[in-house]
């Protein structure tokens, strides 16, 4: 019967995930895969037998899920759009724990009754492997958390990843030890390849420049579907090993994914160009920018008879989005036709900017994907940038010693006028300069993107 | 080599679903619209809190003088369900934005 649900479950989560890829069918996708998951926990706790004996410590099963549950619910339910990727490396972090944990307790429970037999070993081995991915993605995932919030920064240095290479290789040294040779301090040795993992989790994230985030979180998703997997082995269980093979090999494949739509390799991201040790170019003497004030900018977008505007993370962070429409509905009742051009890594993760335009009602046919916007940029007389600074950087295009040398960027130079709004000259998160704020059709708007918005929308309503 | 060799005889059948998972999983992601990269990871992330089933074995398997594996299993359940519950939540939140803009 169990097996049968476990069956069940696997395939939700197949279907799931398959149908999560397809925007007209994927929320159908995600409560398909909840409720296979529900399903295989009730079946779990009720149906369970190990030895024909059945679970107990009912209550603290029950009263961990309802913690549990209420503290997922509400935390999930009251997140910030903005604040969602943050959410998503916690959630990531807590299941990699999990697996952690799940270990410990079975290291604890094995300790005494460790044989010299194979079986024994193999155990041993996948407790370890458990442990370590477990306990890297969970201080990974709290790492690039802190990172998406600002409240941990960049820190690189001569050598890192040698020190990095080592803390990894001194791990897998370790664990192969104990589980080769079973020393009689196991135990010790078992807490310092946890400490390690740990500190490897650390060191691996702290590097990786914030723009990275998302891929680094996707990688660290997949190492926990991973862990999640081998608990799948240690106790013969087949809806953890497929659903966690299955996040395994997915989220592999989405790290890759969403490096490409960067036109970057894994390898580039991980061992990063972005590290900050080297400025590049970015030194060469630059010219001056021009500026622009409110009621210059409110008429020029107010007579205009196209303006794209190009969102990034900056909007995110003002939550400008709500001002935003109210900027488009204002322009498009004077007749003025307005789009968005969406940059595909544009904000801190994909996706980012269509959900917080979608969060402020702006309809869906008034984004523009990057291919599209770009072949509309020539009939455009204004464009005006949101804090977006990266995925415009011709740079990119031109300057083959940049960095972000081949990502491909919203041309938007083409346009007759280009309007950017920042809070101040500081170069992007990639942290390179940007030439286009430069270029004579520019003029630079200073502030804070929700309340440049909001008194453009007053000036407009007040003066034209 | 040989241990590994036949532990894997031993357990057949979790190699093949290892195996065969491994191509699913990246025959399923193939071809996604950039657009939904993040609700995809979001949705991965809350799959792969299956791991919870493994945190409610331990606990139930825990005898009830061990303290440390009683706490360390109950810990490990409520950090589970958070995923789980909260991964599946964030998920829906995120793809309702979508689905209201369809629909107009």
């Amino acid at each position: 019967m169990l097996s049968l649900i476990y069956l069940i479950g696997s395939v939700t989560f197949i279907i799931g995930l398959k149908m999560l890829g397809n925007p007209a069918t994927a929320r159908k996708g995600n409560a398909i895969a909840a409720g296979g998951m529900a399903l295989a926990i009730l079946g779990t706790i009720f149906l369970y037998r190990h030895h024909g004996q059945g679970l107990h410590n009912y209550g603290w099963i029950i009263a961990g899920l309802l913690i549990g549950s209420v503290i997922g619910f509400i935390s999930a339910r009251t997140v910030k759009m903005t604040a969602m990727p943050e959410m998503v490396s916690l959630f990531n972090g807590m299941g990699g724990a999990c697996a952690a944990l799940i270990s410990v307790v079975e290291f604890e429970h094995m300790s005494d009754t460790l044989a010299d037999t194979t079986g024994s070993r193999m155990q041993l081995g996948i407790i370890f492997a458990g442990m370590v991915i477990g306990a890297v993605s969970f201080a990974g995932s709290v790492i690039a958390w802190g990172k998406l919030n600002g409240r941990i920064r960049d820190v690189s240095f001569q050598g890192q990843h040698i020190l990095n290479m080592s803390v990894l290789a001194v791990i897998v040294l370790l664990a192969a030890y104990v589980t080769i040779l079973l020393p009689s301090s196991t135990v010790i040795l078992f807490a310092a390849v946890l400490a390690l993992s740990l500190v490897y989790g650390i060191i691996f994230v702290l590097p990786i420049g914030g723009a990275d985030m998302p891929v680094v979180i996707s990688l660290l998703n997949s190492f926990t579907g991973v862990a999640a997997a081998c608990g799948g082995f240690l106790y013969n269980n087949p809806v953890m090993l497929t659903g966690g093979i299955l996040v395994g090999s997915a989220g592999t494949i989405l790290t890759i994914l969403m490096c490409k739509a960067m036109n970057r390799s894994l390898k580039n991201v991980l061992i990063g160009a972005f590290g900050g040790a080297k400025p590049g170019s970015a030194s060469k003497e630059q010219g001056a920018y021009k500026e622009i004030g409110l009621s210059d900018t409110a008429v020029v977008m107010g007579y205009a008879n196209k303006v794209i505007i190009v969102p990034g993370y900056g909007l995110a962070v003002a939550q400008a989005q709500h001002a935003c429409h109210e900027l488009e509905t204002l322009l498009e009742a004077r007749g003025v036709e307005v789009k968005y051009a969406i940059h595909p890594v544009a904000g801190r993760m994909p996706g980012h900017m269509n959900v917080l335009l979608a969060e402020a009602d702006v309809p869906y046919d008034k984004l523009l994907e990057m291919e599209q916007a770009n072949g509309q940029f020539t009939t455009t007389d204004v464009v005006l940038i949101l804090g977006a600074n990266d995925v415009v950087n011709p740079a990119a295009k031109s300057d083959p010693s940049s960095p972000i040398y081949g990502m491909p960027i919203l041309e938007v130079e083409n346009a007759r006028s280009v309007i950017v709004n920042k809070r101040s000259m500081k170069p992007g998160y990639a942290g390179i300069e940007n030439d286009l704020f430069f270029q004579p059709k520019t003029s630079m708007l200073f502030g804070d993107a929700k309340q440049v918005l909001q008194q453009l929308v007053a000036e407009i309503v007040n003066s034209l | 080599m040989t241990p590994v060799f036949s532990f894997l005889e031993q357990h057949l059948e979790l190699t093949y679903i290892v195996i065969l998972s491994i191509f699913l999983g990246v025959e399923v992601i193939s071809r996604v619209p950039s657009v939904l990269h993040t609700p995809l990871m979001s949705g991965a992330n809350a799959i792969h809190g299956v791991v919870i089933i493994g945190a409610i074995i331990v606990m139930g398997q825990a005898s009830e003088e061990n303290y440390l594996a009683l706490i360390l299993g109950f810990l490990a359940v409520i950090l589970g369900t958070v995923n789980v519950v909260g991964g599946f939540v964030v998920t829906d939140r995120m793809l309702e934005m979508f689905k209201s803009k369809k629909s107009k």
